[in-house]
């Protein structure tokens, strides 16, 4: 090794926490990938249905929720589409959140031995949630060929639908997970308020039961929304949504971003000390 | 007293480093019992300092024993310098990655088998998927793993996983070496060989940081050491300077 490889680890520096974090994701990157395939692999390794689980986890509770609610909302037989694509994108959102929340609070066992960038494991979590996404898309389709619903071609982009929501819940769990860091109640307590969320998300019933409510405050409050709203309209209504939905997504999954790396990336020295 | 800057050969540079771990008077569990105390200005502290104002100065290459009894703040000073812990006050300054050689095994998912367990814990070490692929034969051929390589660790005997740890973690001539305690790893045979290749690294040009209460591998390793007790340092020098303290020190405890 030459001089100049031999890296300096400077306390004193006061360079940007928020930028310093950004470099060390991209130089371990080869662990970010390790990480993801960890969870992959071993999630699927014992269960001799491995991958499939994935598929099948969405359909079955696609037929509860459709064998349960929908005689209750009049949907015309397309109530399992709208139910499989929602709860997809919740799934994501749910797991995700959660997932990042149990690493960082119980990943101390290596946190407490060697340096790694900590956001990297929250990420790895993204990441291997969204490859869950992507084969939750088979099932979902099959359901949509079944009940004879077509794509039409605002289906297409929905890869960059997705993106905005995994921007959006990478930061959203950052930001509970330094919030659990120090108030461990947090950790407690965000499966209830989970449960809560998607019960205020149109996602289960149509959103018209919720725009006559407080004139839709409950809507426009809700983060989310903003994404199911986009995702909905691409997939199951197939119409471009305008371009207010669309910059509305965009504000909201890039502020809680930067507010979500801002805050973790600023309060992780002290992780060690709780 | 104290050197201001690092040196030309200096490896590690601690200024004025305290550790003060904040320990609250009385539990607060919930925000709302958080802000209503802060608000009133209720939330007290005591402070328990693991390491109070330590000036420590290690050159390249050098063996530097850490010595103390438990609770010295011997961890919290290794943990400083890994950087898994930032310092309350003071600067860190360490030049180089540090390696640590400590629970070996740790990090390792017990599903995986142990050729993925190599590139996940080698990554983990801060190395490149290309390093660990050129280190790969070596890591093998030293576990002596054979065909279980192939097997999901979880069927491994604690030996076995001892072994591919000490493996991994000691492929690679690290910058800064950290061996918190005496290891030992597996049947006699294989002691035998960790400790050719501990005297190995100790000769590399590797600075190497060990820590330990035994005062006798301290006089006989270390070039420089450190006296450690409740948080401050009782004093530096050579190995046998140190080693020779520390046991008077205790026989006086006794």
């Amino acid at each position: 090794m030459t001089e100049h490889d031999v890296k300096i680890y400077d306390s004193d520096k006061t360079k940007s926490l928020f930028i310093e974090e950004i470099k060390a994701v991209f130089q371990y990157k080869d662990m970010l990938g390790q990480l993801v395939k960890r969870d992959i692999v071993a999630r699927y390794k014992r269960s001799s249905l491995g991958v499939l689980w994935t598929m099948l986890n969405p359909l079955g509770t696609m037929i509860i929720l459709t064998v349960v609610f929908s005689r209750m909302f009049d949907m015309r037989g397309v109530y399992p589409a709208y139910i499989i694509s929602g709860l997809i994108y919740w799934n994501f959102f749910a797991q995700s959140t959660t997932f990042s929340l149990n690493t960082t609070l119980r990943g101390s066992e290596l946190f407490d031995r060697i340096y790694l960038p900590h956001t990297s494991f929250v990420i790895s979590v993204i990441l291997g949630g969204l490859i869950n996404l992507m084969l939750s898309l088979v099932p979902m389709g099959l359901i949509f060929l079944v009940l004879k619903i077509q794509f039409h071609p605002p289906a297409l982009l929905l890869p960059f639908a997705i993106l905005l929501l995994a921007m959006f819940t990478l930061g959203f769990s950052l930001l509970v997970s330094t919030v659990a860091v120090f108030f461990p109640d947090v950790g407690e307590f965000f499966p209830v308020l989970l449960q809560a969320w998607l019960y205020l998300t149109p996602i289960i019933y149509p959103k018209a039961l919720l725009q006559d409510v407080l004139n839709g405050l409950i809507l426009k409050i809700n983060p989310l929304y903003y994404f199911i709203n986009v995702m909905q309209k691409l997939l199951y209504e197939g119409v471009f949504p305008t371009a207010i939905d669309w910059l509305i997504a965009i504000i909201i999954a890039s502020a809680m971003l930067l507010i979500g790396w801002q805050v973790f990336t600023s309060k992780s020295r002290l992780f060690g000390y709780q | 007293m104290s050197v201001t800057e690092p040196g030309k050969h200096t490896a590690v540079f601690l200024q004025d480093v305290s550790v003060a771990y904040r320990i609250p008077t009385e539990r607060i569990g919930s925000i709302k019992e958080y802000a209503i105390k802060k608000v009133l200005g209720k939330v007290s502290h005591k402070h328990y300092y693991a390491l109070n104002d330590i000036n420590l100065t290690i050159d390249r290459g050098e063996i530097f024993g850490v010595i103390g009894r438990n609770g010295a703040g011997k961890s919290t000073l290794l943990k400083v310098i890994s950087r898994v812990l930032y310092p309350t006050s003071g600067r860190v300054w360490v030049k180089g990655l540090v390696a640590p050689l400590l629970q070996l095994g740790a990090g390792f998912h017990p599903e995986l088998t142990g050729y993925e367990n190599v590139f996940l814990n080698g990554t983990l070490l801060g190395h490149t998927h290309k390093e660990i692929e050129e280190k790969i034969q070596d890591i093998l051929a030293f576990s002596e793993i054979g065909d279980y390589i192939n097997a999901p660790i979880r069927t491994y005997s604690s030996g076995m996983i001892a072994r591919l740890g000490f493996s991994i973690a000691t492929a690679w001539v690290p910058d800064i070496l950290i061996l918190d305690e005496v290891l030992s790893v597996g049947d006699a045979a294989f002691q035998a060989k960790c400790g050719d290749r501990m005297q190995e690294l100790i000769k590399s040009e590797a600075t190497v940081l060990l820590v330990t209460h035994a005062s006798k591998l301290i006089s006989e390793l270390c070039s420089q050491a450190v006296l450690l007790d409740r948080g401050r340092i009782i004093t530096t020098g050579t190995g046998v300077e140190v080693s020779k303290y520390y046991a008077e020190l205790l026989e006086k405890a006794n």
